[in-house]
């Protein structure tokens, strides 16, 4: 048809749900597929829209949407990357993926002054004494990671049972006996002690609570989705998703649409193969909105063969 | 033919649910409540990877066993109790009939 496509995700890898969620558990209700695994389905995915070689921006939310008078929108991302495009499809799925916030009354005050829920550039943190908190791969591998970069690492979790790599499980109890870490099991960090910035926190198992001096505390409790700013942009929502026709999927916005998980219509269920199916039909509207003087003829990929691009998707706007 | 079960929703508001559910059609609790129109979510789709369908199990012969992914998901969520379970993993079977469960809060 040959339309660009720009992919704009907030995690820092396309895949949505498959890729952050489950891309080792296997699914069996993809056409074709008797078996497949999340990310494999993910990764042949990719494979397959290479030759179009559609642009990406990735690890930034997709945040503001505006329409310009020529009905084209420019949509602002939460780091001010800017795209202009004449069409719009939101594939949302849950929304985008926010790190679960513990739940602790000052825990705002500290948030990037001593306490951050990911772990970026993770050179700054080196050598520096921390808190991690969580069970997960995440907490694990970070804590694995900075105590063999000369950190003391406090590892707190609710529980003895991680769900993190068995091997990753060992190797946090073997820095444990080597005096670089320190495992607090069946414990939560429940408050926080600091003016300006985090100076200490106070750990609480069910018989005591212990205070841990300490100016930095990652607590790595995974991601959960939320639909976020997509729920401000004047669409149609209804019980956390959007509102489409069938016909096309699109929203009560003109020009823009909503497929996959993210949409509702009756009849919907929420499965990777009706996504597709909602993609394909879109993709026929959008084409008439970008081409009003064509029309659009179906062609079966068999016959002609993949007709991708040469060139690049020429660069995003400059981040303003 | 089918034998149905009695269990009671909690909702939360303090409104309580009690709704018929048939044994043979291989279903969950969070599929139940999600049927019955009561406010869960079941985001994750049963995979024990959300926790938007946690309840309080309020009878004590039906609390069941944790598995292990929903033990591991139980231990990052919020407003967790020793009677808190993930409805996605509590098959619905004839043992369940009087079950009394309540719905945990929203997470924030």
């Amino acid at each position: 048809m040959k339309l660009r496509c720009h992919l704009i995700d907030a995690i820092p890898q396309p895949g949505g749900q498959l890729a952050e969620i489950y891309p080792k558990k296997p699914i069996y209700d993809i056409p074709g597929y008797p078996t497949v695994l999340a990310g494999e389905l993910v990764d042949n995915l990719m494979e397959q829209a290479a030759p179009f070689k559609p642009g990406f921006t990735l690890g930034e939310r997709a945040d503001s949407i505006d329409k310009q008078e020529d009905g084209s929108f420019i949509v602002t991302t939460n780091r001010g990357t800017q795209h202009h495009a004449p069409v719009v499809m939101i594939a949302g799925g849950l929304g985008s993926f926010e790190p679960r916030r513990p739940l602790i009354d000052n825990i705002k005050d500290f948030e990037d002054n001593g306490v951050r829920y990911i772990v970026k550039d993770p050179d700054q943190f080196e050598g520096r004494d921390m808190v991690i908190s969580g069970g997960g791969d995440s907490a694990l591998d970070w804590a694995i990671y900075f105590a063999e970069k000369g950190s003391f690492v406090h590892l707190v979790h609710r529980s003895d049972r991680f769900r993190a790599h068995k091997d990753s499980v060992s190797r946090a109890y073997a820095l444990e006996d080597e005096g670089k870490m320190k495992i607090h099991a069946f414990a939560e960090v429940k408050e926080l002690v600091g003016d300006d910035s985090l100076e200490a926190i106070v750990v609480h198992t069910k018989e005591d609570q212990t205070t841990i001096t300490t100016d930095l505390w990652f607590p790595l409790f995974g991601l959960s989705p939320k639909l976020g700013p997509i729920g401000d942009w004047g669409l149609d929502i209804e019980k956390n998703a959007i509102v489409v026709d069938t016909f096309d999927y699109q929203t009560n916005l003109p020009g823009i649409f909503a497929i996959g998980d993210v949409n509702t219509y009756p009849g919907k269920l929420k499965l990777i193969l009706c996504g597709f199916h909602e993609a394909t039909l879109a993709v026929q509207t959008a084409y008439k909105i970008i081409n009003p003087d064509k029309k659009f003829t179906l062609k079966y990929t068999t016959v002609q063969g993949v007709q991708g691009f040469e060139d690049q998707q020429p660069k995003e706007t400059a981040k303003s | 033919m089918s034998v149905d079960i009695t269990i009671i929703v909690v909702d939360r508001k303090g409104a309580e649910h009690e709704i018929s559910v048939p044994t043979d059609m291989n279903l969950n609790l969070m599929e139940v409540c999600k049927g019955f129109e009561l406010p869960v979510e079941g985001v994750c789709g049963g995979m024990a990877m959300c926790a938007s369908c946690q309840v309080y199990v309020l009878t004590e012969n039906h609390f069941g066993e944790r598995n292990d992914d929903e033990e591991a998901m139980l231990d990052e969520a919020y407003y967790v109790e020793d009677n808190s379970r993930l409805g996605c993993q509590i098959p619905i079977t004839l043992e369940l009939d009087g079950l009394r469960v309540a719905l945990a809060p929203e997470a924030p």
